[in-house]
């Protein structure tokens, strides 16, 4: 395409109307981006929300890929200039971050009524919109019921070593630190990052961890729940030889983490993005979950989850305040283990 | 993924035109030809008088482009400086940091030979034998280029799902990267005067002596600029690696981003990612050293002979065919398979439209880069000196940094500073200058080297204002280059990542970035159409590199 350039004034040209071009689209998108979504949900679950709040409505929402504290610190160093109207996590650690920075602006009682109340902070200043739990995805072919570790902290043991995986630079893993930082205090979790570093191959996601649990690579991987399920109902090819282990007994290895949704309090658009939260906590989105391809657990009053999971309530999970786990305190401590 | 290098023109010049080390060699002649090149600073103060050039205007143009490439250095300087040796050295010195360096040094010291005997046996089958269908060897050696590097990984480990760790990385890297040392090493062949070996030859000494003893030490130049390029690209890769689950300093810095954004710890490790790469500048300067290669007779050379195979052509062809095999069979077969698997319900209308995005970023940030490399091209090739240096090596550091190191600093800053250019176009395009300066120079500084400057100063006789000469005469005979030069850094663009994640503006999806997020979810069918498309995109654009190459080179 550029072969027929064969003079400079002509490239000149060309480059001022390239110019003209790409700015004129980016003047457009500016002008009808509508709701801006910082989304750090999975792009997919995400993308089934969007279209089916735009269809509701018709309100336009452009949405922003990335991962949870990334966003976060980000929304934090934009301060009242962030073009985020809403922010979607997760886990719940990087929703306490902005709510300390005083970013989030209250979310409407209606929608809070939504969600009950465990699944979502006092100050209600954000809610839960969803909710995954801590799994041992382990290889059926090579352990047997009798050989899985009892607790989370087990794996921290020598006997342990070579054998699990785990995804720690990822905001799950992190929502995992967090919990057992809250639960079992400092020096434990000190104690298990360095077994974790001692012990586990580490990957890049979750769901690249169960593929290596599948594949033979390591016996199990500390991995959220759904990933599993989400493989079994495409292909199956990458957890064939998967099976899940729940930890229940309120261990820190059955903790279940909450994904958040705030609205921001720089934003122009109150109304919509007070919608847009109040259509995802409710009865359309919430089934969404249930119907959808995302596996995650629905936490809306009385939405039921996808059938084929262990109800929420039979996990047997150990009581964490979503709305006081610290993140800045995980990501210190897993970057002086040099896990990060 | 950003292609760079402070001795890049210099690899890939080697295409282009033959190197004179000697002034005493710049006859008038070979300049009115307009193929010959003095590079040597002495020469050139001789030959071209500094009187009427518009130099004033140019060097402030070109001032103000390595000013701005020395922003994200800075950036880095002053989150140092802010955060107090005390952070630093716990952030540095730590068990951590020793990992990645080991890492990258294992990750340097397999790939780089292995390339260079690869690319040189390559290029001597293809240049200096009478291999059967030399051409389509050629074609095929160059290839792989128009495969960005994640997605040779992403078909790898397609194929191989249990690849991994520093083996696989070198592998890969190999597979993706050898075409930057077969391209100058092949030219620098192709214009080797074969009286020397002639001269070797009859005093005696054997075929293969001949080849270690006069032909290996002429291709130096090459060897060393293209195993530069290499080794710069293995520091800032990010896909790649990601895909192989191997750990270096860029997967490192953008794990750290993911976790806490902009924290000190990512800058510096970006910190000690920049020492790296001015370590290996510095190696190379040693390695390169000053002896002269050109060649002193009168005349022109003749052409090489080609040496005749005999049996062993069989072998011969074998290690091209083998190779293309690797490099561009199990890209198309794996993408094939996928691609067959999805059927038609993966084509979904976003490819459309990030495809379309993708090329107008891709050209305008050519576009855009080409013209401003363009007053350092010409100062470096009309009035070389050391501030000149000094100017040069401002703007080809950047390009070796990774995207995310840019990123990270055009973020703060214009959150901090400029906030209507936060996660605008403008930033995102500034961010593509500044990484693909390198390759924006490379073939305009050639072309503009082989615009004479005598008709820049009839053009001045005429009545010609100097302005209007370099206008109307030398950047109408550099377009060709310019055009290579666009091509060069619309590949690079195009498979971009790390940075356009980062400064793109809200509902920006390049076809990198939609693969990216596919593969990270293992939805290796929905992303096959994306790495489709990338590899249709860039092929003109390494056609296009291809004819400028043979045809700067005169053939």
């Amino acid at each position: 395409m550029t072969v027929a350039v064969n003079r400079f004034p002509h490239l000149l040209a060309l480059a001022a109307s390239l110019l003209t071009a790409t700015a004129l689209a980016g003047g457009a998108n500016a002008q009808d981006e509508g709701l801006v979504v910082y989304n750090a949900q999975h792009e997919s679950l995400g993308r089934e929300w969007i279209d089916a709040f735009t269809k509701e409505t018709g309100i336009k929402v452009t949405m922003r890929q990335g991962s949870d504290m990334q966003f976060a610190n980000q929304i934090v160093q934009e301060g009242d200039a962030s073009p985020a109207d809403v922010f979607l996590t997760e886990n719940s650690p990087a929703m306490t971050l902005v709510d300390g920075a005083g970013l989030f602006a209250p979310v409407e009682k209606e929608t809070l009524d939504q969600v009950p109340e465990q699944y979502r902070p006092a100050d209600g200043m954000w809610t839960g919109i969803a909710a995954r739990t801590t799994v041992f995805a382990y290889d059926k072919t090579k352990l047997g019921e009798d050989k899985l570790p009892e607790s989370l902290l087990d794996l921290a043991d020598p006997a342990w070593k070579g054998r699990w995986g785990a995804a720690p630079a990822g905001a799950d893993f992190q929502a995992i630190v967090a919990s057992l930082l809250q639960l079992k205090g400092e020096d434990a979790t000190k104690a298990w990052l360095k077994g974790l570093k001692d012990n586990a191959t580490t990957y890049k996601g979750n769901s690249v961890a169960m593929k290596a649990v599948n594949s033979g690579e390591v016996e199990g991987a500390v991995i959220y729940h759904y990933y599993w399920f989400g493989d079994q109902a495409k292909t199956g090819e990458n957890s064939k030889n998967v099976g899940l282990h729940y930890f229940k007994n309120q261990d820190p290895g059955a903790f279940v983490s909450v994904s958040g949704g705030g609205i921001l309090k720089s934003t122009q658009h109150v109304k919509e993005a007070q919608a847009f939260l109040k259509f995802i906590t409710g009865k359309a989105g919430q089934a969404i979950l249930k119907d959808g391809t995302s596996y995650e657990y629905a936490v809306g009053k009385d939405a039921p989850s996808n059938d084929k999971l262990v109800p929420l309530a039979d996990l047997n999970a150990p009581k964490v305040e979503a709305s006081t786990l610290d993140s800045k305190k995980v990501v210190e401590l897993m970057t002086a283990a040099g896990l990060i | 993924m950003t292609i760079s290098g402070n001795r890049f023109s210099k690899a890939v010049a080697f295409l282009f035109r033959r190197v004179k080390a000697s002034a005493l060699l710049q006859d008038n002649r070979s300049l009115v030809a307009g193929n010959e090149v003095p590079v040597a600073p002495k020469a050139a103060r001789m030959l071209l008088p500094r009187r009427r050039m518009p130099h004033a205007s140019v060097v402030l143009l070109a001032t103000v482009i390595a000013v701005f490439s020395l922003v994200p250095l800075g950036f880095i300087g002053w989150i140092t400086y802010d955060v107090g040796s005390e952070t630093v050295k716990t952030l540095v010195f730590r068990p951590r940091v020793g990992e990645l360096l080991i890492n990258t040094v294992l990750l340097e010291s397999f790939t780089i030979p292995l390339s260079i005997a690869l690319a040189v046996t390559l290029a001597w089958l293809t240049e200096r034998t009478d291999i059967p269908f030399a051409r389509l060897w050629a074609w095929l050696a160059i290839a792989p280029l128009a495969v960005p590097a994640f997605v040779h990984s992403y078909a790898w480990v397609s194929l191989i799902p249990g690849m991994r760790g520093l083996q696989s990385g070198v592998f890969v890297s190999v597979i993706a990267y050898y075409p930057f040392l077969y391209l100058p090493v092949a030219a620098a062949l192709r214009r080797l005067d074969p009286a020397i070996e002639d001269a070797a030859a009859s005093l005696g000494l054997d075929p293969w002596r001949v080849f270690f003893r006069t032909v290996l030490p002429q291709l130096r130049f090459a060897v060393c600029g293209g195993s530069l390029l290499i080794a710069l690209h293995l520091l800032s890769e990010y896909g790649l690696f990601v895909m192989i689950r191997f750990d270096t300093f860029a997967t490192a810095i953008v794990d750290q981003f993911q976790s806490s954004y902009n924290s000190p710890a990512s800058n510096m490790l970006g910190g000690v990612l920049v020492a790296c790469c001015l370590f290996l500048l510095g190696l190379e300067v040693l390695l390169r050293g000053n002896e002269r290669y050109a060649r002193v007779g009168s005349g022109s050379p003749r052409p090489a002979d080609r040496r005749r195979l005999g049996w062993f052509v069989i072998p011969a062809i074998l290690l091209p065919l083998a190779l293309a095999v690797l490099t561009l069979g199990v890209p198309l077969m794996t993408l094939g398979r996928w691609l067959y698997l999805g059927g038609t319900e993966i084509w979904r209308v976003e490819i459309g439209s990030a495809f379309l995005q993708t090329m107008a970023l891709a050209l305008a940030g050519g576009v855009v880069a080409t013209i401003a490399a363009a007053p350092m091209a010409w100062l470096s090739v009309r009035a070389p000196g050391r501030f000149q240096r000094v100017l040069e090596a401002c703007h080809y550091y950047v390009g070796s940094l990774p995207g995310v190191v840019v990123a990270l600093a055009l973020v703060t800053i214009t959150v901090r500073l400029v906030l209507p250019l936060y996660q605008t176009f403008a930033t995102l395009l500034v961010a593509y200058v500044m990484l693909f300066l390198p390759r924006a120079m490379v073939g305009l500084r050639a072309s503009i080297a082989q615009a004479p400057v005598e008709l820049e100063r009839a053009a001045m006789g005429l009545g010609r204002t100097p302005g209007q000469a370099v206008r109307q005469i030398t950047m109408r005979l550099a377009a060709p280059g310019a055009a290579a030069s666009i091509a060069l850094t619309a590949l690079g663009i195009t498979n971009e990542l790390t940075a356009t994640l980062m400064l793109a503006p809200n509902g920006v999806d390049t076809l990198a970035t939609k693969f990216w997020s596919l593969t990270s979810e293992i939805d290796y069918v929905s992303a096959a159409p994306y790495a489709f498309m990338m590899v249709v995109l860039s092929l003109p654009l390494t056609l296009t590199l291809y004819k400028q190459s043979k045809r700067t080179a005169g053939q």
